[in-house]
């Protein structure tokens, strides 16, 4: 029988680790220091594109405390999760400007920060290209002249002998026919510039190479599971003899996925004579080395019927990948199956290029392609709506996916407990005021408006990403919960604790979580990315509790001289159900059982539990169709802007977030992740942009220069609204939410702005520069009449004075 | 030049050597292995850096140590005393005014200050005093809450 009440699920439980943050005593690998540990710095390319023809070092080696001087030469790894294209240090040619090409290993920070600017690299430079559009012409620089060798995952499709790292197609209906039926058609390109994680922990490693072949890493990164697995391939080091350890984490985001500097830091220890050595970035080598979100063009052709109805898009993405795509050739794959957001669309085709520059290389970043396809998507809905000539909210009512009987652009039927997106509309509608016109202000150049978006998104992930979990009692009947989740402030950690301690009636206290992720003492999961984690490694722990609940009434059967089926746990209790009395305590049974003779039975009582996806596939190369995900969550965000028509600023005044979850375990987490969302959403939709020069050097690596959101920007309010459409098959029914509170904000936005004035703004950040441009540009009339009535009022104010 | 400081660092006397040009981030996290203390871009910029200077809050990057030669100085992990917590860090930890906690020291610090300076502070000032420390997990409310909520326990000292 479903549990009805619960002690813990659905309560505001305070993150498990704030003691520890509160206090300074959380552990970074930022923090860590190992005895005889060595520190390594980078030397960075200066040039764009350019082989590399002679590295002196000799200089370098004079200072002292220099170890030694690494090249890329001795060490030709090509390393990766997706793409398979990285290389340790650049190996024969740089790509980008920030490329290492260089390591210096030196006793003290201070001698290797010295060393670096001594070493000579002579480079002969090649042509560079920038865009991603240039970069697909025939007559482009080719930037990887051996694609062909990269182990890539066989969900891609790279075209050697182009910049082309990897190529989506999705074809769905006949969208030329659509098209021909169509009485309103859209057609539009979107732009969104390259944006830093700013995760606020820089990456860092610390690594040891054992002089009997085992590797100990500790690293400020998400997972554990896949540094360990790229680097057995890569590195042909065997996997029980690389120990990934991450404890405390800054910040992630999606930046710290996949792989990262473990595999070089490595190297850099054998090298050093099996030393530990630490590399840690600069603020600035976040912006200009380590890898950032891809910039992005959409090009969209949007038909709808008079009726409102949507019946053909054709978009095509293209994504400036940078000089390695990795893991964009992933991000490139979800923004092509996600470019139909949460509308049935019968007839579409979209292509999506993930495509090589020589610029900063790219990753994931929340949202994981999400938000790009839903600043493309959620535009051109409310442009349509207005050529139509109906309310935004309607054209969205007309085409909303309908679970159980919709089936999304990839093919894949909906299932009937998938969510319920009108009623996420419904709540944005309410909580803004929809129908409520906003407050005529007395500064007539400044004007209020309302804006939505409707967003949808699942985890973007190889068909076989697996999760587990081991649970194992103490004398006590406390438990150690062994799990690899990653933690770097989501707080999922605290939702898991909250499963085992609901399920088992222990206070929460008696679950513990090792702050420390291991791959030889953590179970397994793939990774901690795409809003998985509550999901995967709930189902997984869920597993674990039944395996244990079975070994403990097993004995407790036993001694209590009933059927299994007729015993409960409640309260860390054995007891037989109707006859509460009838009752031994976990701690009785959990290290086995003995009767007062001495004869014993059972034995400790270790769970174990495991997660594999259900249905979901690779996709179809010719036409994107198949199953890719395990859930998707529904949701919307809907704003209110001032919007000042004379300097082309944008105040957003309230953000409403509502989301189908499914089910909430801890609203303390969710509003957190909302709050959070939402904040960053607005960070990078209108302040957010990493700007290069015509040589492709960055030139804003830094807080001053690229803006982030600080505590004096924040809107008045954030309403958060949360639907709890039960997944039958998720733990509790939940679904995932940490990437879905930022996807709508942007679109929101542009698409309050739009209403109100009839500007669009195709391209992001929305700072007060692109507004103004497009203002001047689109709409001179509103600006010449703004001026106007803001040169009477200052008069109106001298006369009165 | 090597010099020699001496601070008192959460209520002990300390002794170091110290360059010219040395930071007295380095010298709280290098020399004195102090961890509370983080740092996110060395320049002044992100704030987490902030440490207690005499009862000021200052970035602690943007200080030379031989400037704080029998200075005062309180990291967050001199603010707990007598095994107990502060009333901030608590609401800190009640109100979830914390994710990936790498912010959490200066921002505890900052607020424990502004609290014992203006014990009911509005959410102007609160926003005005914290402004100069970034959190990108973006728990700006919160923090907020968490300030608005201990304050009773302020004003009462």
């Amino acid at each position: 029988m479903e549990k009805l009440t619960f002690k813990y699920i659905g309560k505001p439980i305070p993150p498990y680790d704030g003691f520890y943050k509160v206090t300074g005593t959380a552990e970074y690998t930022f923090d860590i220091e190992l005895p005889g540990m060595l520190y390594a710095k980078l030397v960075t390319s200066t040039v764009p594109h350019a082989r590399i023809k002679k590295i002196d070092f000799s200089k370098a080696l004079q200072i002292p405390g220099v170890v030694k001087v690494v090249t890329g030469k001795d060490f030709p790894y090509r390393v990766g999760m997706y793409a398979g294209d990285r290389d340790l240090l650049a190996i024969d040619k740089v790509r980008w400007v920030g490329h290492p090409v260089a390591a210096v290993i030196a006793e003290s920070l201070e001698a290797a920060e010295k060393a670096i600017d001594l070493v000579d690299v002579e480079y002969e430079e090649l042509p560079a290209v920038f865009d991603p559009l240039e970069a697909l012409k025939p007559d482009a620089p080719l930037i990887h002249e051996k694609m062909e060798e990269y182990r890539h995952s066989p969900a891609f499709n790279p075209i050697p002998g182009t910049n082309i790292a990897n190529k989506f197609t999705l074809v769905r209906g006949d969208v030329e026919k659509g098209f021909r039926e169509a009485d309103v058609i859209i057609e539009e390109q979107f732009y969104i510039p390259h944006v830093s994680h700013c995760y606020m922990e820089v990456q860092n490693v610390v690594a040891h190479y054992h002089l009997d072949g085992t590797v100990e890493i500790w690293t400020s990164w998400q997972n554990v599971a896949p540094i360990r697995q790229i680097m057995a391939l890569s590195l042909g080091i065997p996997h029980n003899k690389i120990i990934v350890r991450i404890p405390y984490v800054g910040g992630g985001f999606g930046g710290k996925a996949g792989l990262g500097w473990e595999a070089l830091v490595t190297i850099l220890s054998k090298e050093a004579g099996y030393r530990p050595v630490k590399l840690v970035l600069s603020r600035k080598e976040q912006f200009t080395v380590a890898a950032v979100r891809e910039g992005f063009y959409g090009f969209a052709k949007a038909g709808f019927r008079k009726d409102g109805k949507f019946i053909a898009y054709d978009v095509k993405f293209i994504l400036d990948a940078g000089a390695y795509a990795d893991y964009t050739v992933n991000v490139g794959r979800a923004v092509g199956y996600s470019a139909d957001g949460c509308y049935e669309i019968p007839n579409i085709r979209v292509e999506s290029l993930t495509v090589y520059t020589n610029k900063i290389p790219t990753t994931a970043l929340r949202g994981f392609g999400y938000p790009e396809s839903h600043w493309v998507l959620e535009q051109i809905m409310d442009r349509a709506a207005k050529k139509i000539g109906i309310d935004p909210v309607e054209i969205r009512r007309i085409n909303l996916v309908k679970p159980g009987i919709s089936e999304t652009c990839t093919g894949e039927r909906l299932r009937e407990d998938a969510g319920n997106p009108e009623k996420v509309l419904q709540t944005l509608l309410e909580e803004i005021e929809w129908n409520t016109p906003p407050e005529k202000l007395r500064e007539p150049w400044k004007i209020r408006s309302k804006g939505l978006a409707l967003f949808v998104k699942g985890p973007a992930q190889p068909p076989n990403a697996a999760a587990s979990a081991i649970l194992k009692f103490n004398e006590d009947a406390s438990v150690d919960l062994l799990i690899a989740t990653g933690n770097f402030g989501q707080g999922t950690i605290t939702a898991l604790i909250q499963i085992v301690a609901e399920e088992f009636g222990l206070p929460l206290e008696k679950v513990r979580v090792d702050y420390i992720k291991d791959t030889h003492k953590s179970a397994y999961t793939w990774q901690t990315v795409g809003s998985r984690g509550l999901f995967t490694d709930g189902i997984a722990i869920l597993k674990a509790i039944e395996d244990a609940k079975r070994q403990i009434f097993r004995v407790a059967s036993e001694v209590l001289r009933c059927p299994e089926d007729h015993l409960e746990l409640v309260d860390g209790e054995v007891r037989v159900k109707g006859k509460p009395w009838m009752k031994i305590p976990l701690q009785d049974i959990v290290m086995g059982y003995t009767y007062p003779n001495g004869n014993s039975i059972g034995g400790p009582v270790i769970g174990r539990g495991v997660f594999m996806s259900t249905h979901t596939t690779y996709l179809d190369p010719e036409t994107g169709q198949g199953n890719p995900t395990i859930f998707h969550t529904f949701g919307g965000a809907a704003v209110e802007v001032e919007i000042d028509l004379l300097t082309g600023e944008i105040k957003v005044l309230k953000v409403v977030q509502a989301l189908d979850l499914g089910k909430v375990i801890n609203p303390l987490l969710v509003k957190q992740q909302m709050n959070g969302g939402s904040l960053m959403g607005l960070s990078i939709g209108l302040y957010e942009q990493i700007k290069f020069d015509e040589r492709g050097w960055v030139v804003n690596p830094n807080f001053t220069n690229y803006y982030l959101i600080r505590i004096k920007d924040i809107p008045k309010e954030v309403v958060r609204k949360t639907i709890e459409t039960p997944q039958s098959d998720g733990p509790y029914g939940a679904r995932g939410i940490g990437e879905l509170t930022m996807i709508g904000i942007a679109p929101a936005i542009a698409n309050a702005v739009y209403r109100a004035t009839g500007v669009k703004i195709n391209q992001l950040p929305m700072n007060p520069e692109n507004l103004w441009k497009a203002l001047k540009e689109q709409r001179p009339d509103l600006f010449d009449e703004a001026l106007k009535k803001f040169i009477e009022s200052k008069k109106l104010a001298e006369v009165r004075a | 030049m090597v010099r020699k400081i001496s601070l008192t660092v959460n209520g002990y006397r300390k002794t170091v050597e110290v360059k010219d040009n040395e930071l007295l981030i380095d010298v709280l996290r290098d020399k004195l292995k102090i961890k509370g203390v983080k740092a996110a871009c060395w320049r002044g910029e992100c704030g987490l850096c902030t440490v207690l200077l005499n009862g000021e809050p200052v970035k602690s990057c943007l200080v030379l140590a031989v400037e704080v030669d029998g200075s005062e100085i309180v990291t967050v992990e001199g603010l707990s005393r007598d095994g107990e917590l502060t009333p901030i860090q608590k609401a800190f930890i009640e109100h979830g005014a914390l994710q990936c906690g790498f912010c959490t020291p200066a921002f505890v610090l900052a607020s424990h200050q502004l609290l014992l300076e203006n014990p009911n502070p509005t959410e102007e000032e609160i926003k005005e005093k914290l402004s100069g420390i970034l959190c990108r997990c973006g728990t700006y409310y919160e923090i907020i809450e968490a300030i608005k909520s201990a304050s009773k326990f302020y004003q009462k000292k």
